[in-house]
C-alpha cells in the first residue's frame, strides 16, 4: 500500500502556492533563505515571517503538518540554541543588566548570546517552514523539472544536465516501487519467522540480511529490464534529444518572484540602514 | 513485403541453455502472428534478437529490408517497437505523459510532434483519460497500455509483445488484446505477439509453437488447436474451451472445435434437447 | 483452526489526505477443513484482510478502539485473540502459513537448502539437529515437487520461474502451518506451472493442511479449486457461498468488474437456448451433465 502514497511530502491540494512554476519556488527558496540570513534586526525577521505566514496560508496546507516538519529538526534547534547560549562570547548590553550574565568555567552566558540563540532559532524555524512549504506544494517530479530547467545553463560548460535530469526522473519512478517491494519481502520475511520486528538488536540487524538480498536482486533485475526497454525506445548517448516538457512562468510567478525580490532587497537596505538597530 | 526476416539464424547464451540454430522464419506486413511455447522455451530470445537487444552469431534478420546492423539500429528501433513483460520496470518517468513523451524525444522531435504523437498514442490505446496520472496509481493493464503507447509515440510499423500479457490478471489481459488487435487492423500494425496463454493465439491470423529454440508447429490457430496432443508434449496446455469441446467428443457429443463459448453453446443445444 | 472476523475496519493513511478505507466493517467467517478462495478485483481490501490473519496487519490497540463508537471487533485465528496487543503472533504465524505474490522475490540464501530451512529454524523452540533440520527441508522440497538432490545446494537463483516459486513454497510449508495463506500463487506462470501450482495445493490440503485460502483472479481456477468464495468489494464481503451457488450470479459478477468462469458463460449461453444445465462450475461436472442431456443418436 506504500505506493499508494506519493512519497515525500506533497499534499495535494488545489491553492495559489501549489501552481507556481516550481523554479519561481526553488528560487524563491533560496532568495529567502539568504534574506534571513541577511536580516539583523527583529523587525526584519517579522516582516520574514508575515511574508511565509501569509505564503502558508495561501497555501491551504493545515498548520499541523508544518509544525510535524518542525519536530524533524528539533532537536538540531534545541542542540545549536544551547550551545550559543552557553558559549557565545560577546559583550554588547542589551537591556538594564551586566553584559556577562553568568560565568562558571568555560561556560559563559551573555546578553549578547541570548539574544543572538534567539535569533539562530527563529532563523532555523523559518528556514525549515519555507523548505516544507516548498515540498508540500510541489510534487517530487515537478520538483525534479524545475531543478532541471535552472541547471539548464550548466549544458554550457558540458555539465550532463540531461543526463542527470534523466537519472532523478528514473528514481523517482523507481522509489514508489522499491519502497513496495521492500514492504513486500520484510511481510514475507516476517511471516517466516524472521526477528525484523521482535528480539534484540544483534538479530534485528541478523533478520535484516533476507530483506536486503532480495530487494538488491530484484533492482538488479529491473535495471536490466529498465536498460532494455530504453534500448528499444531508441535511447541511445542523449545527443540530438529534444524536451517535450516546457515549464510555464505566468502572473503568478511574476507576483512571487516580485515578492521574493521585494523581500531581499528590503532586507539589504535594512541591513545597512537599521530601524531598530540591535 | 515482409517485416520481419530470420535467415538462418544461429545464437547461443553460451551458459548451457538452449541454443537457436538455423532459425528460419518471417511475418509479413500487416499480420497478426502468435509465438506460443513455455517458459523458456527461447520465444522471448527471438524478440530480443530483433531489434539488436541481443546479437546474434551467424546468419541475418531484416526488418522492413533493412539488415539489422550497428548502423541501421536506430533505424529499426523505430520501426519495431517492443512491449515487454513487466509493468514496472519500463516506464523511465512518473507521469504517463512524460513517459511517452521519452521515445519521440530521444529520436529528437519537436515539441510540436512530439504533442501530436502523445495525443495519437494515447487516443490508440484508449488512455487519454490518464495523460496526467501518476503511474504508480494505475493498474497493471494501464501501466501496459502506457508502455504500448510509449511504443507507439515512434510510430513503429511493427511491434512485438514479449509476455506482455503475463504479468496481469485476466481483464488486464484481456485489455491489451484488445488494444493490439485494434492497432493491428486500424493502424495496419504488424503484430507478434509472444505468449503462453492459448486463448490470446486464438485471435491471431498464424501462430508459431517454440520449443527449445526451435519452431515446431506453424498454421492457423485451429490447426494448432486440432493437434492437442502434439501441444502437450511441447509444455503448452489446451485452452479450457479446447478441453470441454475434447471431453464432450469422447462422451459421444459430436461438437467440433470452436474458441467462442456462444458457438460452443449453439453447437450443444443443437445436439442435446 | 477457524478464522472468524467481524466488524474488522482497516483504513491506510488515517486522517492525511490519502486516506483509504481498505476494510469497512467486513464479518467472514472460514471454516477449518476448507479449501477457501477469496476474490474481488484490485483495491476492494482482499490483500489486507489475508494480512490480517496472520499478523503482518494488525488492529490498533483496543483502548484507542473503544474510543471510537463502542468497538466490537472481532478476529479470531484459532485460539489466537488477534484483538489483544498481547497475544503471541509468533507462534500464530508458525500456524498460519503465508505465501505472498510472486513469492520468489524471498528467496534470499545460497542454497536452497538454507533457504527452506530459514523459517524452520526461526520458528524452531530450541536450536533442531542437524538431522532434524534434513529431515523436515527434505520433507517441505520433496512436496512440492522439486528433485531434493539436485536441488539442495543449488543457489535459489539459478533456479527456473517454476522451480523458484516451488522453493519459496517450500520455504512456508516447512513448518506445517494449520493454515495456508496464498496471493496468487499461480501469478505469472505458464498454464503448465499453472496446474501443478494447484495440483500441490490440492496435495498440501489432502494430506496435512488443514485449510488453504487462496486469493484469486481466476474465476476458472477458483471455480475448480474452491468449496466456498467470498467476494469482496469496497472493503466489505458481498457474498460468501460455494461456486455452485455464487457463479450463478453471473450479471452481477459482471456489474462488479469480476470475470466468471468459461463454464458460467456455457451454462448462461445454453440457458439461453433453452438447455439449462444445473452443474457446480467445474469442468468435470458441466461435461458430465451435459452428456447426461446427450439424445439417443449423437448429432
Amino acid at each position: 500500500m506504500l505506493k499508494d502514497v506519493s512519497f515525500g511530502q506533497y499534499y495535494p491540494v488545489e491553492s495559489f502556492v501549489h501552481h507556481l512554476d516550481p523554479r519561481v519556488k526553488i528560487v524563491f527558496l533560496i532568495v529567502y533563505i539568504v534574506a534571513i540570513f541577511l536580516a539583523k534586526e527583529f523587525l526584519a525577521l517579522g516582516i520574514a515571517a508575515a511574508l511565509l505566514l501569509l505564503a502558508l496560508i495561501v497555501s491551504r496546507v493545515p498548520l499541523p503538518k508544518v509544525i510535524g516538519a518542525l519536530r524533524g529538526i528539533l532537536f538540531l534547534v534545541v542542540f545549536t540554541a544551547t550551545v550559543n547560549l552557553l558559549f557565545y562570547q560577546g559583550d554588547k548590553v542589551y537591556w538594564d543588566a551586566p553584559a556577562v550574565l553568568f560565568e562558571w568555567k568555560i561556560i559563559k552566558i551573555t546578553q549578547e548570546g541570548i539574544i543572538f540563540s534567539i535569533f539562530l532559532v527563529i532563523r532555523l524555524v523559518l528556514l525549515m517552514v519555507c523548505s516544507s512549504l516548498l515540498t508540500y506544494t510541489t510534487t517530487p517530479v515537478s520538483l525534479t523539472d524545475g531543478v532541471e530547467s535552472l541547471l539548464a545553463p550548466l549544458k554550457w560548460i558540458k555539465f550532463p544536465v540531461h543526463a542527470l535530469a534523466l537519472v532523478m526522473s528514473i528514481a523517482l519512478r523507481f522509489i514508489p516501487i522499491l519502497m513496495d517491494e521492500t514492504q513486500r519481502i520484510m511481510n514475507a520475511q516476517k511471516a517466516r519467522g524472521s526477528s525484523l520486528d521482535t528480539g534484540g538488536p544483534a538479530k534485528r540487524v541478523k533478520a535484516v540480511v533476507p530483506v536486503l538480498v532480495p530487494l538488491l536482486v530484484s533492482a538488479l533485475r529491473r535495471a536490466d529490464e529498465l536498460g532494455e526497454a530504453m534500448e528499444a525506445r531508441c535511447y541511445s548517448d542523449g545527443k540530438n534529444r529534444t524536451k517535450y516538457k516546457k515549464l510555464r512562468f505566468t502572473w503568478r510567478d511574476l507576483l512571487a518572484f516580485l515578492l521574493g525580490a521585494g523581500l531581499l532587497a528590503g532586507m539589504i537596505v535594512m541591513r545597512y540602514f537599521p530601524v531598530f538597530a540591535l | 513485403m515482409k517485416a520481419l526476416e530470420f535467415q538462418n539464424v544461429s545464437f547461443s547464451y553460451g551458459d548451457g541453455a538452449f541454443a537457436i540454430e538455423n532459425l528460419n522464419f518471417s511475418v509479413e506486413e500487416g499480420e497478426f502472428v502468435a509465438v506460443l511455447g513455455h517458459n523458456g522455451s527461447g520465444k522471448s530470445t527471438l524478440a530480443r534478437l530483433s531489434d539488436g537487444l541481443l546479437t546474434l552469431d551467424k546468419g541475418e534478420i531484416r526488418c522492413f529490408g533493412i539488415p539489422l546492423n550497428e548502423k541501421n539500429l536506430l533505424t529499426i528501433r523505430k520501426d519495431l517497437g517492443i512491449v515487454f513483460q513487466n509493468p514496472d520496470s519500463q516506464a523511465v518517468a512518473s507521469i504517463v505523459e512524460d513517459d511517452v513523451a521519452f521515445g519521440p524525444e530521444n529520436i529528437g522531435l519537436s515539441r510540436e510532434e512530439i504533442g501530436k504523437r502523445i495525443d495519437f498514442a494515447l487516443r490508440a490505446t484508449g488512455m487519454e483519460e490518464f495523460r496526467r496520472s501518476m503511474l504508480s496509481r494505475l493498474s497493471g493493464g494501464q501501466k501496459q497500455r502506457a508502455a504500448i503507447a510509449g511504443v507507439l509515440a515512434l510510430k513503429p510499423r511493427m511491434m512485438i509483445l514479449d509476455e506482455a500479457t503475463a504479468m496481469l490478471d485476466p481483464k488486464g489481459r484481456r485489455e491489451i488484446v484488445e488494444v493490439v488487435k485494434k492497432l493491428n487492423e486500424e493502424e495496419g500494425i504488424t503484430v507478434l505477439m509472444i505468449t503462453h496463454f492459448m486463448e490470446e493465439a486464438m485471435l491471431c491470423g498464424r501462430a508459431v509453437v517454440m520449443n527449445r529454440g526451435e519452431i515446431v508447429m506453424q498454421g492457423t490457430p485451429s490447426e494448432i488447436f486440432e493437434r492437442h496432443e502434439e501441444l502437450l508434449t511441447f509444455g503448452l496446455a489446451l485452452p479450457r474451451i479446447g478441453v470441454i469441446c475434447k471431453r464432450l467428443r469422447e462422451g459421444g457429443l459430436n461438437v467440433p472445435d470452436v474458441l467462442d463459448p456462444e458457438e460452443l453453446a449453439k453447437e450443444i443445444a443443437s445436439c442435446v434437447s | 483452526m477457524r478464522i472468524v472476523a467481524e466488524h474488522l475496519t482497516h483504513i491506510y493513511n488515517e486522517g492525511s489526505p490519502f486516506a483509504v478505507k481498505a476494510l469497512d466493517d467486513l464479518s467472514l467467517t472460514i471454516e477449518e477443513g476448507e479449501f477457501f478462495g477469496v476474490i474481488g478485483h484490485t483495491g476492494s481490501g482482499k490483500s489486507t484482510f489475508v494480512q490480517y490473519l496472520n499478523g503482518l496487519m494488525r488492529l490498533p490497540s483496543s483502548k484507542k478502539r473503544r474510543k471510537k463508537k463502542g468497538d466490537r471487533t472481532v478476529l479470531q485465528v484459532g485460539e489466537f485473540d488477534l484483538t489483544r496487543k498481547k497475544t503471541d503472533f509468533r507462534a500464530l504465524r508458525r500456524k498460519v502459513g503465508m505465501v505472498f505474490q510472486y513469492p520468489e522475490s524471498q528467496l534470499f540464501a545460497e542454497t536452497v537448502f538454507e533457504d527452506v530451512a530459514f523459517g524452520y529454524k526461526n520458528f524452531a523452540e530450541k536450536k533442531p539437529t542437524a538431522e532434524e533440520l534434513e529431515r523436515v527441508v527434505r520433507a517441505a522440497i520433496e512436496e512440492t515437487g522439486l528433485d531434493y538432490e539436485s536441488v539442495r545446494n543449488a543457489s535459489p537463483f539459478d533456479l527456473s520461474g517454476g522451480q523458484k516459486r516451488r522453493a519459496a513454497i517450500a520455504g512456508v510449508i516447512v513448518t506445517r502451518p494449520e493454515i495456508l495463506v496464498l496471493d496468487e500463487p499461480a501469478a505469472g506462470l505458464d498454464p503448465l506451472g499453472k496446474r501443478e501450482v494447484m495440483e500441490l495445493l490440492h496435495k498440501l490440503h489432502g494430506d496435512w493442511c488443514k485449510t488453504v485460502v487462496v486469493v484469486s483472479h481466476d474465476m476458472d481456477e477458483i471455480a475448480e479449486n474452491c468449496t466456498r468464495v467470498a467476494v469482496f468489494s469496497d472493503g466489505k464481503v458481498l457474498y460468501s457461498e460455494p461456486p455452485r451457488e455464487l457463479f450463478k450470479r453471473a450479471e452481477t459478477l459482471q456489474a462488479l468488474g469480476l470475470d466468471i468462469p468459461l463454464t458460467a458463460k456455457l451454462c448462461a449461453a445454453l440457458e439461453k437456448r433453452g438447455v439449462p444445465i444445473d452443474c457446480d462450475f467445474t469442468i468435470e461436472d458441466f461435461v458430465k451433465k451435459t452428456l447426461a442431456r446427450k439424445g439417443g443418436e449423437s448429432c
